[in-house]
């Protein structure tokens, strides 16, 4: 496949930043997209120019590291999969295919097609955990009897990757689909009823100060989403904050 | 509970839930609305009642009026707070009909359409009613307030605006503007009070009967008089 790549290319945060025509040649439709920008680099480097930086870690959908717009939306075409997991099959020799970074102001560009998603980290920080004694005499968390319903749920909702997709996808840059499930994961089970008020409370309180938008309920971060995280999750965080507020 | 409109949630809550209220009172609108098209008698007896009622008048204006204001107030704010979220620079290429509704997307559009109606709503009813019953001091509800047996204006004056194609249009097109805004606001109304559950798919289904409805029934009022005056 001959394919024409047009990529955002950033120096740095403080750079202007602008997109790059590069066109690449004998790309086979077996590789992935990740693979495709290696053999892009190993030419950049070949010729004494910039490689372009992009995000990525485990290359098998499972850490959330790479990120990617990829002809306007994230990770790709294809539904369910992590740019790792997206295959040039999915594109037409002769194509022209737009690679950007995920845009959002609390996701700023450090460089080129990378960006800083360290806000997803301060969420966590704020509530994204529950508290137990490690001290030698934990209980086996296979001994409380957990509702199958619920702990699939649970599953479910603990799949996010913290990729940013949704946020990336949402046209008001929200990050409820991702604070939304890392609230339900917990907010489902038993040993996260304890610290269920302060944890939704502290998490969409960091969220909103890291300056995600507002949900309005559009739908586009749980078609994008890598891992099929269901909006139930936001309406779930929405009843769990209603009432915690209420109880203050 | 302190704060809790301060927060994301807390705000799109307070928009859904001015959302519900507008909702019912469009039930109530087009109902009242709906009997002119039957029955004159009893559309002047139930615009007279609402027009006079100080219940009416005193509490449920003045909060539908809140509400109203509101709704767009916070919708303008939202909408600004979002903007700013979005960053600086736009995505060269955005697929989004890939993942989401026109409907969705663009809330802000079709309210604006709908805002700019019911500025030429309130100044051809409202503002109307207002100085007939308050400024003039008539609250009789007659044609002639002079003689007692003339019969009640309120059928007569709905017929008359409606004569103008211009104005039957301007009220279609901002119905199926509304219909548009409905079509996602119905149920992103429900899904920020966190009501999403086994009940969603059903409430689906009737969100788009009610919002396709509701706004068809305002037309055919309006297209019914204009072929019928």
């Amino acid at each position: 496949m001959n394919l024409t790549l047009k990529i955002w290319r950033q120096k740095n945060a403080s750079d202007k930043g602008k997109m790059v025509d590069y066109p690449i040649s004998d790309v086979s439709p077996d590789m992935s997209f990740l693979e495709m920008l290696d053999v892009l680099n190993e030419q950049l480097i070949n010729k004494g120019e910039e490689p372009v930086a992009f995000d990525h870690d485990c290359r098998e959908g499972i850490c959330g590291m790479c990120s990617l717009y990829i002809n306007g939306e994230a990770h790709g075409p294809d539904r369910g999969i992590t740019t790792c997991q997206l295959h040039m099959r999915m594109f037409k020799d002769g194509d022209t295919i737009t690679i950007e970074p995920f845009r959002a102001k609390a996701f700023p560009v450090i460089k080129d097609l990378v960006v800083d998603r360290s806000s997803f980290d301060r969420i966590q920080h704020a509530g994204g955990f529950i508290s137990v004694n490690t001290s030698g005499n934990t209980i086996d968390a296979n001994a409380i009897p957990i509702n199958k319903h619920d702990a699939d749920k649970s599953f479910e909702a603990a799949m996010c990757i913290g990729c940013g997709a949704c946020v990336a996808s949402c046209k008001n840059s929200s990050a409820m689909l991702f604070v939304g499930a890392k609230v339900s994961q917990f907010a489902l089970l038993p040993q996260g009823q304890v610290e269920a008020t302060d944890r939704v409370l502290n998490m969409v309180k960091q969220m909103d100060e890291e300056g995600f938008g507002n949900c309005t309920n559009t739908g586009a971060c749980e078609v994008e989403c890598p891992k099929g995280i269901s909006l139930e999750n936001i309406a779930r965080m929405n009843r769990e904050y209603l009432a915690a507020s209420l109880k203050g | 509970m302190s704060g809790i409109f301060n927060s994301s949630i807390g705000r799109k809550f307070a928009m859904a839930l001015s959302a519900f209220f507008l909702m019912i009172f469009l039930v109530m609108h087009v109902s009242i609305n709906f009997t002119s098209v039957f029955s004159e008698e009893l559309f002047n007896e139930l615009s007279h009642f609402m027009g006079t009622n100080p219940l009416i008048q005193g509490l449920m204006q003045p909060i539908l009026i809140i509400g109203v204001i509101f709704h767009f107030v916070m919708g303008f704010i939202l909408e600004a707070q979002n903007r700013a979220s979005r960053g600086s620079v736009k995505y060269a290429k955005n697929a989004a009909s890939a993942n989401s509704s026109w409907m969705s997307r663009n809330m802000l559009l079709s309210g604006l359409v709908i805002l700019a109606f019911l500025g030429i709503h309130f100044y051809d009813f409202w503002v109307h009613e207002m100085t007939v019953k308050y400024i003039e001091g008539d609250m009789s509800g007659l044609i002639d307030p002079n003689v007692a047996d003339s019969g009640f204006r309120y059928y007569e004056e709905l017929r008359e605006k409606f004569v103008s194609p211009v104005r039957v249009g301007i009220y279609v097109v901002a119905f199926v503007l509304l219909a548009l805004h409905l079509l996602h606001g119905f149920n992103s109304a429900f899904q920020s009070v966190g009501a999403n559950n086994k009940y969603t798919k059903g409430l689906k289904g009737f969100s788009k009967v009610y919002s396709i409805g509701i706004p068809a029934l305002f037309i055919f009022i309006a297209v019914y008089h204009h072929f019928t005056h």
